[in-house]
């Protein structure tokens, strides 16, 4: 479970360029959940989980990590990025092997490994992001855009985290590569029932598919956190702070206030057109 | 790390000095930087110490700001001094032997060290008050001007301004990214800061890799940006912000003229 409590966060503190990004973060993260982070451009979310694997160390505060306080002077921050692996924005841009295999098995070696280790590691990420065995051999720079990025976060999976952070994995690929790094984080939270997911979306979709619960960040706060439905339920709080909600809950809506009684928890184009196909199918009946 | 780096960095402000035109600095830069190599005596040392003092205070500038430009050069105002007071040959001040050894101070060797330590201390101050008053494209502006004679002898002045202003523009792209990818690596495990010289060399390589193909990449956008937007050189440009000489810049010129002035005749006549 990870923790924050008070979290407070300023860049370059102390120097007349000091800005504030978060003020009194206050969260709870469940095991096995997958939490989606959303809210726009700076509003602190890539600030806060940078501060779950300690890349940045809070201006004040604390993020207590499975009962360890990795805010603490004496924290060992290599075994927390060991715990929590972060997949950072455009994660392609970090790869400098010359063999995805040797790419991948960057993060298990720094982890002090045996070569069988590494091995076993290197196969079983790469086999769990959908990269074919045969390009292992291949230099990471020949790979399309979708399969440089599905190497970048096996690097990632191969130091087996039991946290994973990604900030906006789906940022920049086409629907299909989009839609394979999504199926990707769902294969992972099905195959490790304890593993936290956290990412950042911009996209209210992807939220709706892949998230269970969802945190909304405003101007270095937390706005509200709940489920996924409880945060869609809401969309006039959502507008107020430049997001909004997945184009089929505003279907759903019209549709409702047009007399067709649909449930309210309607986020996904799939839980719609079975509703809508219910309602259908009853009318035929009747 | 990277953001400590204060050399070069320029500060906004309203200042005289921040108004005078950028030619104008960069030739009055030129004259200090000569003027504080000419002069050997204690006086003229005493009024360039009272000018630099006058241009400090008139810059806008924290005076604390300024000396630290100078802090990352203090190893080599040690040395200077160091080797200049052991090395000098002259008027023995002080002998003694150290593992047989024989060290003597000379009292040129005193007056040398101190002299050249003076000058080079002097040396960054002025040259870093222009950096910190000019802003990167005045400045290249400004010696894009300078240049501009040479153009007659097939230099390429206007060439060398803009791979300048390019090269300027990007350090802090460059040293973003340079942050990303460093803390992409660590969240990977990687370390940076321990181990001998030959580790950290090896360790710099998951770093500099992704920097260089990301410089290329930026370099292929920005010129293929600048060729759709029929960028060639040679071709007659104008500006948005033309810098003019002004009236402020002569009154400037006489000032320092006779500033100048003044400093030789303390330095040849008294």
């Amino acid at each position: 479970m990870i923790k924050t409590e008070k979290l407070c966060y300023s860049y370059e503190q102390d120097t007349p360029f000091e800005r504030r990004a978060l003020y009194d973060v206050d969260l709870e993260i469940r095991d096995g959940s997958i939490t989606a982070l959303i809210g726009h451009t700076g509003s602190g979310k890539s600030t806060l989980i940078q501060h779950f694997n300690g890349l940045l160390k809070p201006t004040s505060g604390k993020i207590i990590i499975d009962g360890d306080d990795i805010t603490a002077p004496n924290a060992d921050l290599k075994r927390i990025r060991r715990k929590v692996g972060l997949v950072f924005q455009y994660p392609e841009h970090q790869l400098f092997e010359e063999t995805v295999y040797r790419d991948i098995a960057f993060g298990p070696k720094n982890m002090g490994l045996n070569k069988d280790e590494i091995d076993e590691r290197v196969r079983k990420s790469a086999y769990l992001t959908g990269l074919d065995e045969k390009y292992l051999e291949r230099s990471p720079f020949d790979l399309s855009g979708g399969q440089k990025r599905r190497a970048a976060i096996a690097g990632t999976l191969a130091m087996d985290p039991k946290v994973l952070i990604l900030d906006e994995p789906t940022a920049g690929l086409d629907p299909k590569g989009g839609k394979d790094i999504l199926s990707l984080i769902e294969r992972l939270h099905t195959e490790n029932k304890d593993m936290i997911i956290i990412f950042v979306s911009h996209s209210m979709e992807d939220v709706a598919r892949i998230a269970d619960r969802v945190v909304v960040m405003n101007e270095g706060r937390v706005e509200t956190e709940g489920t996924t439905a409880q945060i869609f339920s809401n969309p006039n709080r959502l507008r107020g702070i430049g997001l909004d909600v997945p184009q089929v809950t505003l279907l759903a809506d019209k549709l409702r206030s047009a007399g067709i009684g649909l449930p309210d928890d309607i986020y996904t184009v799939e839980s719609a057109a079975r509703e809508i196909a219910v309602r259908l199918g009853g009318d035929t009946h009747a | 790390m990277l953001k400590d780096i204060t050399i070069g960095k320029y500060v906004p402000a309203r200042s005289p000095l921040h108004r005078l035109d950028p030619l104008v600095k960069i030739i009055f830069t030129a004259f200090y930087i000569a003027a504080l190599f000419i002069i050997n005596k204690p006086l003229p040392y005493a009024v360039f110490t009272a000018y630099t003092l006058i241009i400090m205070l008139i810059s806008g500038i924290p005076v604390k700001m300024i000396l630290k430009g100078a802090r990352p050069m203090l190893w080599i105002f040690i040395f200077t001094a160091v080797f200049n007071v052991f090395m000098t040959t002259g008027e023995t001040l002080w002998a003694f032997d150290i593992f047989s050894l024989s060290i003597k101070i000379t009292r040129e060797g005193v007056i040398s060290g101190a002299v050249l330590t003076v000058r080079l201390f002097y040396l960054v101050i002025g040259t870093s008050l222009l950096t910190l008053t000019t802003s990167p494209l005045d400045l290249t502006d400004g010696i894009e001007k300078l240049l501009s004679p040479l153009q007659k002898i097939k230099v390429p002045s206007h060439e060398i301004a803009m791979m300048m202003t390019i090269a300027i523009r990007f350090i802090p792209t460059l040293s973003e990214e340079t942050d990303k990818i460093m803390k992409a690596q660590t969240a990977r495990g990687a370390d940076f800061e321990t181990g001998n010289i030959i580790r950290r060399a090896k360790a710099m390589l998951p770093l500099l890799v992704p920097l260089f193909i990301s410089a290329f990449r930026r370099a292929d956008d920005l010129a293929v940006a600048m060729e759709s937007r029929c960028y060639s050189s040679g071709g007659k440009r104008t500006k948005m912000k033309e810098c003019r000489f002004t009236s402020f810049d002569l009154r400037a010129v006489i000032i320092f003229a006779a500033a100048t002035a003044a400093l030789m005749t303390t330095q040849y006549m008294l």
